[in-house]
């Protein structure tokens, strides 16, 4: 019943598919990120070791003294010396299995577990230069802490750029959809007059452009897939830029996105419409 | 069903006014508005242009509500109708507006169906095209409203305001622009209408429309003059 409208046709199917294009990146990032803030506080393990170097004879004294700073520091959950074999057995993926290792001067290795509130790093090494000299506190994958919490972050960003580009799609859907209602002024009340409800009227708008904005977001989706897709394979090393994409099913997962961007037009115009149609008699 | 028959009856009141009146915002342009549309009833309403014709018919469809009184359309207060009431309220009155109100974009036969579409009924092709027939439109079914002289314009307004077979049916200046056979043609479909049972009300200023009509048939004349409705004597 109601004429084409040439021009907010297109601005709703561009907008959409520009919108869902974007969050198409926005989720990628947002998932690879996650992926990455995982890794990174898995490696974290909340482990941390002490190497100890020292003469023969002073080795068990130095491992006897570490033990006890240990476990007088706040912040740590467990300390346990490893076993010469234990010891052995992280050293053959450098040295390889045949290396007689006794023959070495090991240094002894504690491994030690942190709480949740962590340890006061700076303080531990100074007890431990004191107690123990030939102590060194090894906590080397500390520095990937605040790493993944960016990640973390990074994650939020990408989940608050989805809702932000929802909000943006629905107020320009909104706008298109007002500027149809009004070149359709004349239309609707012809429609109100034969006695049509509103119910009717907002439906013969709400209906086409939800169709735009799901066959925009289509098209979105599937550029944006493409998009991703021809970014750079994943390479060993792990690299945050090459690792952005999707795997197996995750390739289905912004599909989403063209429902979701269809009930954003269907809110949208529903809601201008129902607020035109009350202005009139 | 019920309300079919009451009307039949005669007991129900299709479109009463009691002391309404109405004002655009300026001064009250109707005022003391009090009578009574008996059903099976033909009325004419003249007045002179800017009197107030139109505004009193808007008032009829609920298109205006009255500033001050009380119009009841099917025994329902307009003012207590919802949005959806309107809407089915004027499925049951058929409106000739003095500028026919067509969607432009349609075909004549589609705008002519479009109280039926919008109320989600279908009608059969045939049943459409002869109440096209009937108005006299029958191979113009295809043109576009713009396409159409004044006169077919209003006969194809005519047949959108009965196609869903109302009780009352409002025509605005249905002659406005029409020579006098064609005049003649649309007084005459409305007389037919009349005696099929329908309650009609008809705003013109065509002295010799009333004339001609008043030969045919007991139809009544509202008169508006300072801003009241009353009913004219028998001079006319
Ligand atoms: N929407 C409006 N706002 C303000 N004034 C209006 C409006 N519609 C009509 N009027 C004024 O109300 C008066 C009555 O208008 P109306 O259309 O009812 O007259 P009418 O009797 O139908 O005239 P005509 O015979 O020319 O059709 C006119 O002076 C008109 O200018
Ligand atoms: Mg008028």
């Amino acid at each position: 019943m109601v004429p084409p409208s040439g021009a907010s046709a297109w601005l709703t199917s561009f907008t959409s598919g520009a919108m869902t294009f974007l969050a198409v990146f926005a989720m990628a990032l947002s998932l690879a990120s996650g992926k990455l803030a995982n890794r990174w506080a898995e490696a974290l393990d909340r482990t941390a070791t002490v190497r100890i170097s020292a003469p023969e004879d002073q080795m068990a004294i130095q491992t006897k003294a570490v033990l006890e700073v240990l476990k007088t520091t706040p912040g740590i959950a467990e300390a346990r010396a490893l076993t010469p074999e234990e010891s052995t057995k992280l050293l053959e993926p450098w040295f390889g299995p045949d290396l007689p290792l006794q023959d070495l001067p090991l240094p002894q290795l504690v491994a030690v577990t942190e709480t949740g509130a962590g340890y006061d790093a700076e303080g531990l090494r100074q007890r431990l230069a004191a107690e123990a000299p030939g102590a060194v506190l090894d906590d080397h994958l500390r520095w990937r802490r605040p790493m993944a919490e960016a990640a973390g972050r990074l994650r939020l960003l990408g989940l608050l750029s989805i809702v932000l580009i929802g909000l943006a799609m629905a107020a320009m859907i909104t706008l298109a959809a007002n500027a149809a209602l009004a070149a359709n002024a004349q239309v609707i009340r012809v429609l109100r007059l034969v006695g049509a409800r509103d119910t009717y009227i907002a439906r013969a708008f709400v209906r086409r452009f939800t169709l735009r904005a799901a066959s925009g977001a289509l098209a979105g989706v599937v550029l944006g897939l493409i998009g991703v897709a021809l970014l750079p394979a994943q390479d060993a090393a792990g690299g945050f830029l090459t690792g952005l994409g999707f795997s197996g099913l995750g390739w289905l997962l912004p599909l989403v996105l063209v429902p979701l961007a269809a009930l954003v037009a269907f809110l949208a115009t529903r809601t201008a419409a129902f607020r035109t149609l009350k202005r009139l008699t | 069903m019920v309300r079919k028959q009451a009307a039949r009856n005669g007991t129900q009141t299709l479109i009463a006014f009691e002391n309404a009146a109405y004002s655009y915002g300026g001064g009250e342009l109707l005022s003391e508005i009090t009578l009574r549309l008996a059903p099976g009833s033909f009325h004419f309403l003249t007045g002179p242009s800017g009197s107030g014709k139109s505004t009193f018919l808007k008032l009829c469809y609920a298109e205006l509500l009255p500033t001050a009184g009380r119009v009841t359309l099917f025994d329902r207060e307009v003012r207590d109708l919802s949005r959806d009431d309107v809407a089915l309220t004027r499925r049951r009155i058929g409106v000739v507006h003095q500028d026919c109100q067509f969607l432009d974009h349609l075909p004549l036969s589609s705008n002519v169906a479009l109280p039926l579409i919008v109320a989600g009924r279908t009608t059969a092709t045939g049943d459409l095209q002869d109440l096209l027939t009937w108005v006299g439109l029958g191979p113009l079914a295809t043109a576009l409203p713009p396409s159409l002289s004044g006169g077919e314009r209003q006969r194809a307004a005519l047949a959108r305001a009965i196609i869903m077979g109302p009780d009352v049916i409002l025509a605005d200046e249905p002659t406005g622009n029409l020579d006098w056979e064609m005049s003649l043609r649309l007084l005459t479909l409305l007389v037919e209408l009349n005696r099929m049972g329908k309650t009609i009300l008809v705003a013109t200023h065509d002295l010799n429309v009333i004339r001609q009509a008043k030969s045919q048939i007991a139809a009544r004349v509202l008169r508006i003059a300072k801003r009241r409705i009353q009913l004219a004597g028998a001079d006319l």
